[in-house]
C-alpha cells in the first residue's frame, strides 16, 4: 500500500502557518472541542508554530475527562458487588473517584474487566447467564451507535443480565454553554470530526448563526488542525460566522442517518452533569424508558449517590477555554497523571494531561532536554513542528 | 476517545440478523458490527470506533490515518481483549482466519 505523509507534512505545515500569519490582523481565540485534536496540537507544537495573537484553547471534548464524579463513584458501587462482572472502556479504569479508581476495586475482588467494544460486553451477558454485566457506556455521539446497539441487541436477545451505566454527553450543548459563560473568549470553534462522522453538521448552524461564531469541522492530523484555523481566521476577518467542512473526506453533512437513527431509538436527550463544570441543560443522553430494563442506575439503586469535586483544581475553567493548565497553581504538583485532582488530568486526551505528557510543566531547561529526548524517540515517524523540539 | 481506526473488512457474516465482520487492524483482526456500513465489501476499508464501523473509508485515506495513530501511541484500544479471540494465521494470499 502507498504510503502517504502529506498530513504532518512539517514543510506544508510551514507553509500553512505563514498563510494563517499574513490572513490575521488582529487577535483571535479558537478553541478545538475535541480532546482527540488537543493531544495532536500539544504533541506537535502546532498552537507554537501560529502567529502569537491567534490562540487556540482547549475544550471540553474528552469523555473520560468530563464523566463526572457522581457517576464514576455510581461506577464503583456498582462494580463492587460480588454478583456484578463490570465492563469498561480501557481510560476509564484509573479515573479517580472520591475515594478510589476501577483498578482499586478489581485489587479488592471486584470483577472489572477491559473491553474493546460495547457488544463484547453484550456476549460475555450470554456467556455468563449467573452474572449481571454491566457496561460503562461513557462517550460523545461518537460512542453513541456501538453502545446504543449493544442495548438493542442485548434486548433483542432478551440478555435480562445486560446493563449499561449510561453517562453520555453531547458536544453542540457544551459549546453553546461556553459561548453563554461570563467571560467567553472563544471567537470560533474547531468541531469535532468523528463526532460529526455519525451526526452531520447541521447541529452546528444554528450555533454558528446565533452567536455569530465561525465552526470548521476538523480531522485529526497536524495538516487537518492547520487548515481549520486557517479557514476559521479567513472567515474571522472577513466578519463571516458559518459551518465549513474542513474533514469531508470522513463527514458527509447528514452524518450516517443510520446511525442516527439507531440513537433515537435508543437514547433520548437528558440534562447531564460533567465533571469540572455543572450541569448542561439537555447535554446527554439517557435510555429511553422502553429500554430501562437495561438502566444499571435504576436496577442497582444508586441514582442518589453524590460527591464532592476538588475546590483547588481550576479544570472548569480549562474547559470553557478560560485558562491554560499552567495557571493552576496544582499543576504538575500536587496533580500529576498519577494522581490526578481533576477533570483535565484524568485522561491523555485531557488539556492538562496532553500538556504534562509533553513536558509543559516543566522549567526550559528541563524542558528542552524532554522535547529533544521525545523528539529523538519519534523521528523515525514523526516530525515535531513547533518550536520546542 | 473519539478515535476512528481504520481497518480493511476480510470477512462479513450476519449473527442474531445484525451485518457483522472480521476487520484486520494491520495484522491485529477484530469483530466489527458493520450494521451501519451496510453495503461494505470485502476488501473495502471502514473507519472503526470501539468494535463499530462508523463509515467507509478509501485505501490510502486508511493507511494515512493508520499509520498516524500508531505514531501517536493511540491504538491502545485494540490491545484490549474480546471474549473469543480470533485466532490469525498467515496464507500466501494474506490473512485467514
Amino acid at each position: 500500500m502507498k504510503f502517504l505523509d502529506e498530513y504532518r507534512d512539517p514543510e506544508a505545515a510551514k507553509k500553512l502557518a505563514a498563510t494563517i500569519a499574513r490572513t490575521v490582523t488582529r487577535p483571535w481565540t479558537i478553541m478545538e472541542v475535541c480532546g482527540g485534536q488537543t493531544h495532536t496540537i500539544v504533541k506537535y507544537g502546532i498552537d507554537e508554530i501560529l502567529p502569537p495573537h491567534v490562540e487556540l484553547v482547549h475544550g471540553p471534548g474528552c469523555p473520560v475527562c468530563v464523566t463526572c464524579l457522581e457517576m464514576i463513584d455510581k461506577a464503583h458501587a456498582i462494580a463492587s458487588r460480588p454478583d456484578v462482572i463490570f465492563c469498561s472502556f480501557g481510560d476509564m479504569l484509573r479515573v479517580p473517584g472520591s475515594h478510589c479508581d476501577l483498578l482499586e476495586v478489581k485489587s479488592r475482588g471486584g470483577d472489572v474487566r477491559i473491553v474493546y467494544s460495547p457488544l463484547d460486553a453484550v456476549n460475555l451477558a450470554a456467556a455468563n447467564p449467573d452474572k449481571k454485566v454491566v457496561f460503562f457506556a461513557i462517550g460523545f455521539e461518537t460512542t453513541a451507535p456501538p453502545n446504543a446497539m449493544a442495548v438493542w441487541l442485548a434486548k433483542k436477545r432478551n440478555l435480562k443480565n445486560f446493563s449499561v451505566l449510561v453517562s453520555h454527553v453531547l458536544v453542540p450543548p457544551s459549546m453553546t454553554a461556553i459561548l453563554q459563560s461570563p467571560g467567553n473568549r472563544v471567537q470560533g470553534f474547531l468541531g469535532p470530526g468523528h463526532v460529526c462522522t455519525v451526526m452531520g453538521c447541521d447541529e452546528y448552524g444554528p450555533i454558528s448563526r446565533r452567536y455569530r461564531v465561525p465552526i470548521v469541522i476538523t480531522g485529526f492530523e497536524p495538516i487537518d488542525l492547520l487548515e481549520g484555523v486557517l479557514w476559521t481566521v479567513r472567515q474571522l476577518e472577513a466578519g463571516e460566522a458559518k459551518v465549513e467542512n474542513q474533514y469531508s473526506r470522513a463527514v458527509r453533512p447528514e452524518g450516517n442517518l443510520e446511525s442516527k437513527k439507531l440513537i433515537e431509538e435508543v437514547f433520548e436527550i437528558c440534562d447531564r452533569k460533567w465533571r469540572g463544570v455543572g450541569i448542561i441543560p439537555k447535554s446527554g443522553f439517557k435510555l429511553k424508558y422502553e429500554y430501562r430494563d437495561h438502566d444499571a442506575e435504576r436496577l442497582f439503586e444508586v441514582e442518589d449517590i453524590e460527591a464532592q469535586e476538588s475546590t483547588v483544581c481550576i479544570s472548569g475553567q480549562v474547559l470553557r477555554g478560560l485558562k491554560k493548565p499552567h495557571d493552576c497553581p496544582a499543576f504538575g504538583k500536587t496533580c500529576t497523571p498519577q494522581s490526578p485532582l481533576g477533570a483535565t488530568m484524568v485522561s491523555s486526551e485531557g488539556a492538562c494531561a496532553a500538556y504534562y505528557a509533553y513536558g509543559r510543566h516543566l522549567d526550559s531547561k528541563t524542558n528542552k532536554a524532554k522535547a529533544a529526548h521525545s523528539a529523538a524517540r519519534d523521528s523515525s515517524q514523526l516530525v515535531r513542528i513547533g518550536g520546542r523540539s | 476517545m473519539c478515535l476512528g481506526i481504520p481497518g480493511k473488512v476480510v470477512k462479513t457474516y450476519r449473527e442474531h440478523d445484525v451485518l457483522m465482520g472480521k476487520v484486520d487492524f494491520s495484522g491485529v483482526l477484530k469483530h466489527v458490527c458493520l450494521e451501519h456500513v451496510s453495503d461494505v465489501q470485502i476488501g473495502q476499508y471502514v473507519l472503526v470506533h470501539v468494535g463499530f464501523a462508523l463509515s467507509k473509508i478509501d485505501e490510502e485515506e486508511a493507511q494515512k490515518v493508520f499509520d498516524f495513530l500508531e505514531g501517536m501511541n493511540l491504538l491502545d484500544e485494540l490491545r484490549a481483549d474480546s471474549p473469543e479471540p480470533i485466532p490469525i494465521r498467515f496464507s500466501p494470499e494474506g490473512v485467514e482466519t
